[in-house]
């Protein structure tokens, strides 16, 4: 029995066709039990994130009340006076420190692994695939083994405890120059050689023709490289010290020890971290989302 | 060399110019690609090639960076940690077997729920890209919110689950409680990516099999076993083995939600380096535990590797055996 040479279907026969889990199907047998189910899938995702910002906006004894105050029962904004105007945690230091970090390191990984990602990709030079097979090859290499060199290598030039320290070293990772290498990789040749023909420098046609066209992965690049900075809790609990060099997580960690359970205050310092995020990824989400998703097909 | 040739091949001449040429323009290229690589090659030299080289260096030292004398001991510091001498040794094997705990308990359910989840999002409905969206987004927000948010809700007194619970459960503080809660968490929090990136996959699978499959009578199992898990079979290996490694990786959710008590009951191996290394400075003996930790990563990640291929062998012989009898 051949496709070839059925009939096309009706949109009724369509509607026939029984739904299953796997095949994209209509979904629309028994609504209400479908809807309900990712409802309430949905109320497990969410409602944790709304108890976090009712909380933060509830007075200490509020806070800790055995009967939870979906919404605060005597509103105010004292979690957040307290824990910004406190010189032990200057929450809105960390958070221009988090902003300052998160946009110079993924301005630099970026630069670098566009233009790097670009030369393994298209210029056919002398020791590219051993690069190349080196460069990948860190990718499988646990970060932990890093740790401990790079620590001796930030204290040996005096970048422990600055912002240099979350800036630099995170800059360096593969994943990146992977990344764009996989999208310059997918670009027709012809680009190029006819901007060769026309007499165009590499640096120029570079510039003028591949970056442009590159900008969809630069930027999805770019958002993946800040939130991985923005969000990084391991390497700046370790190398930034003074209170006010933290970055936002390293800081919710010398908060949570000051204060282990003011969860008004916790709860205020997690919103000023998450905030900014959420409301990042609530415009680029499909960016994310599927540079993430192309990241694991191509693989 | 070169002249007494092109002079002495006078009618050649122009081939031999065009392979000057071509050497000329591969020298350029040569010479373009590693400038253009250079500024990241700079970054990646001084920050992954030369400490990773560096660490195997350093684990064979009795190496503390405050002290003057680093003296070279040779294996000492692995040979310590394998027969119990080392101070560290126990809490590091410790920290190795939770970990291996931590991954058993919550990759099965990371592979498997995303799955789920995406299968029921493959289909056509209204405000599908929105679910997407809120399953997904707990993971753009990193571990040290959502450790502290869920420290407040799982706290045995105040917290919201066990107010909705009516009981005082020690979510926190005590085993086998606190691993439920770390591994929960960790589900609640990651499963998105793995979700996203089995829906992509999901829909490459082409909707004519699936046609085919339901005219050949095929049940909802049968289909996922014949259509879709075969259609996503690359994608799951990317998935099985990020989610092994990062599962191995854990930190910031022990170290924030339980600080790896009660005791070390939940302190991992990624927790108990970084503390010897950057918090006691014995950074030698700190080097080498990770040395055994990536050795034994790459044993993982090895086995897997060489599973699913094997797998995938048997599968396709099979495939072919039953294409010779039909």
């Amino acid at each position: 029995m051949s496709a070839l040479t059925r009939e096309p279907m009706t949109p009724e026969e369509i509607e026939a066709i029984p739904d299953d889990e796997g095949g994209p199907g209509e979904g629309r047998r028994r609504p209400w039990l479908f809807y309900t189910l990712l409802g309430l899938l949905t109320l497990i995702f969410i409602a944790p994130l709304i108890y976090m910002a009712s909380t933060s906006f509830k007075t200490p004894e509020d806070a800790i009340s055995t009967v939870p105050q979906w919404f605060p029962a005597q509103p105010t904004l004292q979690a957040y006076e307290r824990v910004l105007n406190d010189p032990a945690t200057p929450v809105g230091r960390w958070f221009v420190n988090s902003m300052v970090a998160a946009t110079a390191n993924s301005l630099l990984a970026v630069s670098t692994a566009t233009m790097a990602g670009y030369a393994l990709a298209r210029i056919p030079f002398k020791g590219r695939r051993a690069l190349l097979v080196l460069i990948i090859a860190t990718l499988f290499l646990p970060p932990v083994v890093l740790l401990v060199p790079n620590y001796l290598t930030l204290n040996y030039l005096g970048w422990l405890d600055t912002l240099l320290a979350v800036i630099i070293p995170g800059a360096a990772g593969a994943f990146g120059v992977f990344f764009m290498r996989q999208f310059f990789v997918g670009l027709p040749k012809e680009l190029e050689e006819s901007a060769f023909l026309d007499g165009a420098s590499r640096w120029q046609t570079f510039r003028r023709i591949l970056l442009p066209l590159a900008r969809p992965a630069i930027a999805t690049l770019l958002l993946l490289t800040f939130l991985t900075n923005w969000n990084d809790f391991l390497w700046p609990i370790y190398t930034l010290f003074s209170p006010e060099m933290q970055t936002l997580p390293a800081g919710l960690s010398t908060l949570q020890s000051a204060n282990s359970v003011r969860y008004d205050l916790l709860m205020a310092g997690a919103m000023i971290s998450a905030v900014p995020v959420l409301i990042i990824y609530s415009f680029t989400q499909r960016f994310i989302v599927e540079g993430i998703a192309s990241a694991g097909m191509k693989e | 060399m070169a002249t007494t040739d092109i002079s002495a091949a006078a009618p050649t001449a122009p081939a031999d110019e065009g392979t000057w040429d071509q050497a000329r323009a591969e020298r350029k290229d040569t010479r373009e690609g590693w400038l253009f690589c250079a500024p990241y090659l700079i970054l990646f030299v001084l920050f992954v090639i030369f400490p990773a080289v560096w660490g195997l260096w350093i684990s064979l030292h009795r190496y503390d960076f405050t002290l003057p004398n680093k003296p070279f001991i040779g294996l000492d510091n692995y040979t310590s940690l394998f027969d119990g001498s080392s101070p560290w040794s126990a809490v590091f094997w410790e920290s190795l077997r939770n970990t291996i705990l931590f991954g058993v308990l919550s990759v099965p359910l990371l592979l498997v729920l995303p799955l789920a989840i995406a299968m029921v999002l493959n289909r056509k409905f209204a405000g599908r890209n929105l679910f997407r969206a809120v399953y997904f987004a707990p993971y753009v927000l990193g571990v040290a919110v959502i450790a502290v948010l869920w420290r407040y809700l799982l706290d045995t007194n105040v917290g919201l689950l066990n107010y909705y619970l009516g009981r005082a459960v020690p979510w926190l503080t005590d085993v086998p409680e606190a691993w439920v809660s770390l591994v929960g968490v960790t589900v609640w929090w990651t499963l998105g990516f793995n979700c996203a990136i089995y829906l992509a996959a999901l829909q490459g699978v082409p909707r004519s099999l699936y046609e085919a499959a339901a005219m050949d009578g095929a049940s909802p199992s049968q289909k996922f076993r014949n259509v879709t898990l075969p259609g996503i079979r690359p994608v799951l290996v990317f998935v099985v083995s990020t989610t092994i490694i990062s599962s191995m990786n854990m930190f910031g959710q022990s170290y924030l939600m339980t600080a790896g008590g009660p005791g070390n009951e939940t302190r991992t191996a990624i927790m108990q380096i970084s503390d010897t290394g950057l918090r006691q400075f014995d950074s030698g003996m700190a080097s080498a535990m990770s040395v055994i930790f990536m050795f034994f990563i790459i044993i993982i990640s090895g086995s897997v590797f060489l599973l699913t291929n094997r797998d995938s062998d048997a599968r396709t012989q099979k495939k072919s055996k039953a294409r010779a009898t039909a």
